[in-house]
């Protein structure tokens, strides 16, 4: 089995080519972990944002914690939607928690006062 | 008003460089800044894979302007909001807001940090009406990410940049359909793994050699013709096709905002558009320095922050110089040695766009950091650097792109002469 893709792990966006369980193109050993996810179970990072009240702000930046599989990315961001919260909120707040039970969490990704 | 080192900018460059002079020495610096809060274009860059080489972690633009913007507030570096800074000299520089009206700030030096702007519709003459619905990636960005506004449904994407790249899958994950981004040269300019992340995750269509030639529609959009270009970018005739669509972005580059450096009479480089600068990032103008995005534009933040941080420790030793030196004959004598040194220049050669400083002082010893993009795409080549006729590196790279920024150290103690920078294509 041949599978080329481009490692998303870092900016370096290391050319990654699979053949044969054999892989090359790597700069690093997270491009073979990289490499393994994708075949197996991809995973994402997702940023996204939610309402908040404050003086100056209208939105909250939100990550998830870890990366979710791939198929759970749509759903998860539908789940900010109803979310609103109120001023004050600090750095790495969890502002929902344990996303469809994979234990990762959407956190704020600044302050607001 | 009177400080030390006025930086026109908060963003990532402008903060870099003031923590960097403060911590080097410089006793009053002050950041003139014309949004109301620190952090530039990173507040809007929700989007992580900020701050990978920089501090080893993957964090988001707020997360990375953050941890600046913090540090500082620490260490005492002043900040003026909601201010425009009108013109710039190497002692004064003129600024305006809306309670101190005329505000004069006398200084010893000044870092430029403005970082850049978009290209617009009308940058690239596309014909067609005028509608609402035609925006840049980055206003559309901010629209959403910042004011919470939902910008249209159908979205086409002009120019394949990394910030329509990331607005392609934001837009989808907001319920957009975007159905296409739109490239009129052979190959994205975009990162690579954005490409990957934020189109092909989504099975978004990449036209490469496509491009927008008529927008329609009268008070909103409700269409744009797409057209193939041969390689010299020409429209193929019959390959037109109508797709219906309520928004267009236009991700069609970035151009270094220079209006400030240009009336100050600072030489601008045509290629980078930004000013021409040793390898301190000093500009023609002596006490004048420049860096981030308004001197070249750059992919990562991360570059950005080592590059102002070395920008912020020069504007410093130019302060501290200038303080020492009571004597105002030992400064002028001191410039007079300076001149005898011989002045290196740097050369982009064979399929290098351009070189970065583009001159280099050899008053000191140490290191140098030397930029470059390449023209065009080049899989498997090597950059080859000389100083005068003499090889000084051979680097042999898989990749080159031009939306990739390369960086090449070299020891001064090796520089005798004009460097020159190339790269073999290997068939």
């Amino acid at each position: 089995m041949k599978k080329e893709l481009v490692c998303t792990v870092c900016p370096l966006g290391c050319h990654l080519v699979w053949e044969d369980g054999i892989l090359s193109g790597n700069n690093c050993a997270r491009g073979y972990t990289f490499m393994i996810d994708e075949l197996e179970s991809p995973k994402r990072n997702i940023s996204s944002t939610v309402k908040i009240i404050s003086n100056n702000h209208r939105l909250l930046p939100v990550k998830t914690s870890a990366p979710i599989a791939k198929e759970l990315v749509k759903k998860a961001v539908r789940l900010l939607m109803d979310v609103e919260l109120s001023a004050p909120i600090r750095l790495g707040d969890v502002v929902v928690s344990d996303i469809f039970g994979t234990g990762v969490d959407f956190i704020a990704t600044r302050t607001i006062f | 008003m009177q400080t030390d080192l006025v930086v026109v900018g908060a963003g990532p460059a402008g903060l870099a460089a003031a923590i960097a002079a403060k911590k080097a020495g410089v006793e009053r610096v002050l950041v003139i800044e014309r949004d109301s809060e620190a952090g530039g274009i990173l507040n809007q860059c929700i989007h992580s894979g900020f701050g990978l080489s920089y501090f080893n972690l993957e964090l988001t633009g707020p997360e990375y302007a953050t941890r600046f913007i913090e540090q500082a507030m620490d260490i005492g570096i002043e900040f003026l909001f909601d201010t425009m800074v009108l013109s710039v000299a190497t002692n004064m520089v003129r600024a305006l807001n809306a309670n101190d009206g005329n505000i004069y700030v006398e200084c010893k030096a000044v870092v430029l940090a403005m970082g850049c702007r978009e290209r617009t519709r009308f940058a690239i003459a596309i014909p067609g009406t005028r509608p609402s619905g035609v925006m840049t990636a980055g206003l559309a960005q901010r629209y959403i990410n910042i004011e919470g506004k939902i910008i249209g449904k159908r979205v086409i994407i002009l120019g394949s940049g990394d910030i329509g790249l990331i607005m392609a899958r934001r837009l989808t994950l907001e319920g957009a359909e975007v159905l296409a981004c739109v490239e009129i040269m052979p190959y994205s300019s975009g990162l690579s793994r954005n490409i990957s992340q934020c189109l092909d995750d989504f099975e978004i269509p990449l036209l490469l050699s496509h491009t927008v030639t008529e927008i329609h529609g009268k008070r909103r959009l409700v269409g744009v013709t797409i057209s193939q270009v041969d390689e010299n970018r020409r429209i193929i005739e019959g390959t037109d096709r109508y797709i219906e669509c309520d928004t267009l972005l236009l991700s069609v580059g970035l151009i270094p905002e220079n209006e400030l450096s240009s009336d100050a009479g600072i030489l601008l480089d045509d290629v980078t558009k930004g000013p021409i600068v040793n390898d301190y990032n000093e500009t023609s103008q002596r006490g004048v320095f420049a860096s981030g995005n308004v001197l070249q534009v750059h992919d990562l933040v991360d570059f950005v922050s080592l590059e102002a941080e070395r920008t912020g420790r020069a504007a410093a030793k130019y302060i501290l110089d200038f303080v020492s030196s009571t004597d105002a004959n030992r400064r002028v004598c001191n410039a007079d040695q300076s001149e005898q040194q011989p002045e290196i220049h740097t050369i982009a050669k064979e399929n290098i766009s351009y070189l970065l400083p583009q001159r280099i002082v050899l008053e000191d010893h140490g290191d140098v950091d030397i930029f470059f993009r390449v023209k065009q795409p080049i899989r498997k080549g090597i950059v080859v650097v000389y100083c005068g006729d003499k090889e000084l590196l051979r680097l042999s790279k898989e990749y080159l792109a031009p939306g990739e920024m390369q960086l090449i150290n070299l020891n001064k103690q090796d520089i005798t002469d004009d460097i020159s920078v190339e790269v073999e294509v290997l068939r």
